[in-house]
């Protein structure tokens, strides 16, 4: 008979002390609030589902999502093959290995703050350099603190100047570990370089790849200080991503009912979004 | 037929091949045998065009092949690594060099189903590389090789990262599997056993040069250098000094017997341990005496290490022998069966 030990659980528990309380302690208290109504003086009045349904129900939020699914989009479209573009022309031995890789990893290192600031001031229409240089130089109309294009542009260049590398690293590191007997027999075969990409290499960063889309994802869509301090969610509300548009409901108006109940909407989307792709990814392994 | 005139290879300011002139025909295995570092895939890589060479030819059926490119040398080249491509179809697998040579749909299907059934692959055409096991994933890539009908079949190594069983099956599957397709084969190994094992030629590398290259038998029985005859050797051959004057020889550690075309001289004397036995096997038998430092039973022979002088050496004979460790023993050889070298490590008689 077998006997079942249950001393294990001894185990988990420091890890379930410790989880318990950086996340499903702080966690329960936003659900807290989600599901009440407060003025103040510790009084709660229960509200039930009210606010979730509000919420979605909410032209403002929609807007919001949309922006945020906008945004997540474009920067993935152009991070994820720019990425893999820059990685595939990395040298592989050699004196500008390192170089390289450093280059590549320096705009991660900037605080994010930094990042805002420096695009921010970059980009000024009469002092920055990149707007001096289009709107002086080149006679190009652009202004991101009153056109929405214009910030749009910054924001997503921005973002991509500053985690594309991110990829880049990630699907190195993948390409790297690819022994050379593979490319020899790619040769021998006589594959075309589009064939040693698609049957060799794509194949073989196709867990780097994973990784590094689910991080740009989950990072991109909870992006809230480099759009916040470039561009504070203008022209309007035309650069209102999710989180800012749930800091000024939480902190700016106050309403701690629908911000809870909002960001257990937005967490319940990251979650779901990052757990379809994971599994679809996952999926033919598994098989 | 492969032939190499005085190809080298260097990277930077390193030799990795010396001038090497080497033919290789078709009808049996060619095996490079040598330990790793020795060369053995350097030249692969160079007759395969991988790597440049710094200087010589490479012939394949006459024509000159130095400038050619890997894939119009039509080759075929099996790792030791199982090198499949991983999101394909084991069927996938085999056929991709037919599809980039632009062959017919159903010309592709037949000849991959027939590199299937040599190499026992038909069940699992449609599965993946990662779903095999490792013995089925190198099948794969012989069945490549295989399917393709080139000109030359490298094999670097392809048994060393299976398993004993599954290798010992595959390396006897091997010689015919390439029989009667007209293709050079090479393999190379760095286990004489499995030279021995696969018969045709042999070609001995070490440190970037072939020392020697013929027909494996020929090189068993007559080696042409000292390093040729520790080769084939498990136990390890006896090496001794001997000295010759007036066509007789003297072993350094005791022994002695006529000589007649050796001149006189210091000579290093190698004879393979199932030459020397606990009991005479001619009337020209030598009687050696030393002391047993280990004795070693492995099936039905028994082996026994005596110290010779200052040579240890080992007796390998058939059936159980009682040796005690520390007697003084005797053992017999007959002088016939003794290799001669000059001190330059040279066969001299």
């Amino acid at each position: 008979m077998r006997t079942i030990n249950q001393k294990a659980w001894f185990f988990v528990l420091p890890v379930l002390a410790l989880v318990a309380f950086n996340a499903l302690v702080p966690m329960m208290t936003v659900v807290n609030y989600s599901v009440q109504e407060t003025f103040g003086n510790n009084q709660f009045f229960w509200e039930g589902l009210g606010w979730f349904e509000q919420i979605l129900r909410s032209d403002r939020f929609q807007a919001a999502l949309g922006r945020q699914f906008l945004f997540t989009a474009m920067i993935l479209i152009i991070e994820v093959p720019l990425g893999i573009i820059v990685a595939l022309s990395m040298p592989r031995k050699g004196f500008w290995v390192p170089v390289c890789l450093v280059l590549m990893a320096l705009p991660m290192l900037i605080p994010w703050n930094v990042v805002g600031s420096m695009w921010n001031i970059f980009t000024l229409p009469k002092i920055g350099l990149l707007g001096y240089f289009l709107n002086d130089v080149l006679g190009i109309n652009y202004d991101m603190t009153q056109q929405p294009l214009s910030a749009w542009i910054t924001v997503i260049v921005m973002d991509v100047w500053h985690w594309t590398s991110l990829v880049v690293l990630l699907c190195y590191a993948g390409l790297v570990s690819i022994p050379d007997a593979y490319y020899q027999a790619a040769k021998i075969d006589g594959a075309s370089p589009w064939s040693v990409f698609r049957y060799i290499q794509l194949p073989k960063m196709k867990t780097v790849l994973t990784i590094a889309i689910l991080l740009r994802f989950m990072d991109s869509f909870n992006i809230y200080t480099e759009p916040f301090v470039l561009t504070g969610g203008g022209p309007g509300n035309s650069t209102t991503l999710l989180s800012i548009d749930l800091v000024k409901i939480a902190l700016g108006q106050f309403d701690l009912g629908p911000a809870a109940a909002m960001s257990l909407i937005y967490f319940a989307i990251t979650l779901l979004v990052s757990w379809v792709f994971y599994t679809l990814m996952t999926k033919d392994d598994a098989e | 037929m492969i032939e190499l005139q005085d190809a080298t290879k260097r990277v930077g300011n390193v030799t990795h091949i010396k001038p090497t002139t080497l033919t290789l025909h078709t009808g049996h295995f060619n095996v490079l045998l040598g330990a790793t570092g020795s060369g053995k895939t350097s030249l692969i890589k160079m007759m395969a065009g991988l790597d440049p060479m710094a200087s010589g030819k490479v012939l394949m059926d006459g024509q000159d092949v130095t400038r050619l490119s890997t894939q119009k040398r039509q080759i075929s080249l099996v790792h030791q690594f199982f090198v499949n491509y991983p999101h394909m179809s084991v069927f996938d697998n085999i056929a991709s060099p037919l599809r980039v040579a632009g062959m017919a749909k159903s010309e592709i299907e037949g000849r991959v189903e027939e590199a299937a059934d040599l190499l026992q692959l038909r069940p699992m055409l449609h599965r993946r590389p990662h779903e095999l096991s490792g013995g089925q994933q190198q099948r794969t890539a012989l069945a490549r090789a295989i399917a393709k009908e080139s000109r030359a079949v490298f094999l670097d190594e392809p048994l060393a990262n299976l398993d004993y069983k599954l290798r010992e099956e595959l390396r006897e599957q091997l010689p015919d599997l390439f029989a009667g397709r007209g293709a050079v084969v090479v393999y190379a190994t760095s286990e004489p056993e499995e030279a021995l094992l696969l018969g045709g030629h042999t070609a001995l590398m070490e440190d970037g040069r072939v020392t020697q290259f013929g027909p494996t038998a020929d090189i068993y029985r007559n080696p042409e250098n000292i390093a040729a005859a520790r080769v084939f050797s498990d136990p390890p051959i006896n090496i001794g000094q001997v000295t010759v004057t007036g066509a007789q020889a003297q072993l350094a550690g005791g022994g002695g017997w006529a000589v007649s075309d050796l001149a006189d001289g210091d000579y290093t004397v190698a004879v393979r341990p199932h030459r020397v036995t606990p009991y005479r096997t001619s009337d020209a038998d030598v009687e050696l005496t030393g002391r047993v430092i280990v004795t070693e039973l492995s099936g039905s022979d028994s082996s026994a290490h005596f110290q010779h002088g200052d040579d240890a050496w080992v007796s390998l004979a058939v059936g159980v022998h009682p040796y005690q460790v520390g007697e003084d023993h005797s053992f017999y050889m007959n002088p016939a069966h003794c290799r001669y070298f000059a001190q330059d490590g040279k066969r001299v008689a």
